[in-house]
């Protein structure tokens, strides 16, 4: 049970559409098993777009439509009779700013296991047990330990945002996807969010957006760089190793920005 | 430089400081223009309320016992005996249809002997600041007047709340009144709560922006502002006529020549809740709509379902707003008298409502019809009557706002 089969997601061919206007063009990319992926790349390209994709988030704009298809374990999620609250379910979600539930840290990283159909059985863990668990492994249980019943809005902003790491993880998912999870903490703060990301990549498959190089470069293990086309359409300019990516990118648009961000 | 411009700094703050002022100075008055009109309102109903009342007597009690007693300390031989002698035969065996008079209580005696020959009644009244800045003078007006008592009255008596309706103001009460005014409430707000919150989540949760839940968002703003008296219209002609056979309670078996057509408290809750419908809908869609995105985001995003995200996180949080537009809901309700009179309210019964298929009246009809009377006791009681509804709807509002912050835990 605590064994996590991990699975990974391949997009082919994707644009991502708002009514008319195209977000994101015929992207492909592959992401692998147990690895952190990093998507970078200019404000407004598309790359929360992208990222809203991989697991029906964009559902919940009425406006959005997509075209492609995005397989996990082989399937298409976009299938019509796939069920989204399943998909996310097997692929959560980190936001960029912590926005935990206005209840207790308890119930925070409960609610999510509960609906999710969490059952007490002989040899697993107790709804308490697992409760800490997921604080364990989202760094925040020594913190937190003594004070579970106080509200998860009591927290500071980085222990806030571990909170809802915490809660992405209770649902047991393979794929956890994380918009920006440090941009709106303290270079301390955000340290602490990039060695638990490490943590879980043992554990998880991950998709991290970020605009901080530094953090691209630190935390992840396969970099894309999308960039927009120019008619506004975000389109994926090259993926690959990050090292590579990072000191012997192929091309000269993906050099130019990362440069220009190394300043 | 920074000399060079410090006297335009000043000068700028001079005329700024000045706007501000008058500005304030407006608010401030409008404000106090405010305050000051519901401080008289409060006063004038007091006022209204309390006062000296000249009560005569058809047989003042004084003649009906010996000198130096009261009709409170006679036993009950006594009290028989003046009742035996002084009422009808008629009465008296009405009154005795039961038990003999000797087998009476004493207090029920002293009653009887009050309602039946005593007959205590209104000759004149003074509000609470004649009472009190011209004292001398009323003492000496009823001191002329013949078998005549002076006493200082509360118009809002405990009996006010317990008695029913009478020609008599001294022992009038609004009981029947004030039943059918919380009947009233109770399935306005029992219809009208579950289908607006229901409206107000299927309109933000649910519905799209499309044309069609554009005009039906607006439509319903509107609906807030038409007048009462047009949902009194819309009740008479579909509750009270047309669904006369529903709202008579014939299909249950309630059977009445008085009821049979319709105009009973159902037809009267179901046309508030028309009527607070709108109100309520407003009110929990401004709610939902400030539950913040990131809530919800945050539920789908652990694989919570749409109905999980709205039971769980989107109501709870909105629930505040939504007793705020209840308890908007109920005062307006509450205060209602025009649209309850068009579906045909009672404006003289004695009988409480036996169940929600009886006749009815409401306690602002109540209070209309004892302020149009000519005599001036009336209108003394309809302001200790306005007193009994300004208690009722501050006590339901706290009770709803005692219930609201329960809610602001976190
Ligand atoms: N809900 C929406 N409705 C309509 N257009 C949208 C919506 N969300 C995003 N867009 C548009 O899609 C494009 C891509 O937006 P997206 O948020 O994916 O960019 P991003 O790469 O995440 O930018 P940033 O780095 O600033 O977060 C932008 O042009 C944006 O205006
Ligand atoms: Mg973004």
């Amino acid at each position: 049970m605590d064994t996590f089969i991990t699975g990974k997601i391949d997009v082919k061919h994707v644009s991502i559409y708002y009514g008319k206007f195209r977000a994101v063009k015929d992207v492909t990319i592959s992401i692998p098993d147990h690895k952190i992926t990093a998507l970078i790349g200019p404000s407004g390209c598309g790359k929360s777009t992208l990222l809203r994709s991989l697991n029906r988030m964009n559902d919940l704009i009425p406006s959005s439509h997509i075209e492609g298809s995005i397989t996990f374990h082989g399937m298409d999620i976009y299938e019509r009779s796939v069920d989204p609250v399943e998909v996310r379910r097997h692929i959560g979600m980190v936001f960029q700013k912590p926005n935990p539930f206005p209840r207790s840290i308890y119930e925070n990283v409960a609610w999510g296991a509960r609906i999710n159909g969490f059952q007490q059985r002989l040899g697993h863990p107790s709804l308490d047990e697992w409760v800490e668990i997921c604080l364990i492994k989202a760094a925040l249980w020594d913190e937190v330990k003594d004070k579970l019943r106080s509200s998860g809005l009591s927290l500071s902003g980085g222990q806030q945002q571990r909170l809802c790491i915490a809660r992405a993880i209770a649902t047991r998912p393979e794929v956890i996807l994380m918009d920006e999870p440090a941009s709106a903490l303290d270079p301390i703060a955000t340290l602490r969010i990039e060695e638990l990301m490490r943590e879980l990549a043992a554990e998880f498959t991950i998709v991290v957006v970020t605009h901080n190089m530094q953090q691209a470069a630190r935390v992840s293990d396969y970099t894309a760089f999308l960039t927009m086309d120019h008619d506004r359409s975000g389109i994926l300019v090259e993926h690959g190793n990050t090292p590579q990516i990072f000191t012997n990118p192929v091309d000269s648009r993906t050099e130019g920005y990362i440069t220009g961000r190394f300043g | 430089m920074g000399e060079n411009h410090a006297p335009v700094f000043i000068a700028n703050l001079v005329s700024r400081n000045r706007s501000e002022r008058i500005w304030k100075n407006l608010l401030q008055i409008s404000t106090l223009i405010g305050i000051i009109f519901l401080i008289v309102l409060l006063l004038n109903i007091i006022n209204q309320s309390f006062g000296y009342v000249a009560i005569g007597y058809r047989v003042p009690p004084a003649k009906l016992v010996g000198p130096g007693q009261t009709l409170e300390n006679l036993d009950i031989p006594q009290l028989a005996g003046i009742l035996r002698q002084r009422v009808s035969p008629g009465l008296l065996k009405q009154l005795e249809n039961d038990t003999p008079l000797e087998q009476f209580s004493q207090v029920n005696l002293v009653n009887l002997v009050m309602a039946k020959i005593a007959k205590p009644e209104v000759v004149k009244t003074w509000s609470f600041w004649q009472s009190l800045s011209m004292r001398e003078e009323i003492k000496q007006e009823v001191g002329q007047l013949p078998e005549t008592r002076l006493v200082f009255f509360s118009w809002v008596r405990p009996d006010l709340v317990s008695n029913s309706q009478s020609s008599n103001p001294l022992i009038a009460g609004v009981r029947t009144a004030l039943l059918g005014s919380l009947w009233i409430i109770l399935i306005a707000i029992m219809v009208a709560f579950p289908l607006g919150v229901g409206t107000a989540i299927y309109l933000e949760e649910y519905a799209g922006d499309n044309h069609i839940s554009k005009v039906i968002r607006t439509n319903i703003n509107n609906l807030a502002g038409v007048p009462s008296i047009i949902y009194g219209m819309l009740g008479l002609a579909v509750f009270v006529r047309n669904l006369a056979q529903l709202t008579s309670g014939a299909w249950l078996g309630f059977s009445s020549p008085e009821t049979a057509n319709g105009r009973t408290i159902v037809s009267a809750g179901l046309t508030l809740a028309l009527l607070v419908l709108p109100l309520i809908i407003i009110n929990a869609r401004e709610a939902i709509k400030s539950v913040p995105d990131t809530l919800r985001q945050a539920s789908y995003g652990i694989g919570a379902t749409r109905w999980q995200t709205i039971w769980h996180h989107v109501l709870p949080n909105s629930i505040p707003g939504i007793l705020t537009g209840t308890i908007l809901a109920i005062s307006r309700a509450l205060g209602e008298s025009a649209p309850l009179v068009v579906i045909g309210a009672s404006t003289y019964i004695t009988v409480d409502p036996a169940n929600v298929f009886s006749r009815f009246t409401a306690l602002p009809i109540q209070i209309y019809q004892w302020t149009s009377r000519p005599q001036a006791e009336f209108r003394n009681l309809a302001a200790g009557a306005i007193l009994v509804l300004l208690t009722l709807l501050l006590s339901i509002n706290a009770a709803a706002i005692v219930l609201r912050n329960r809610y602001k835990r976190y």
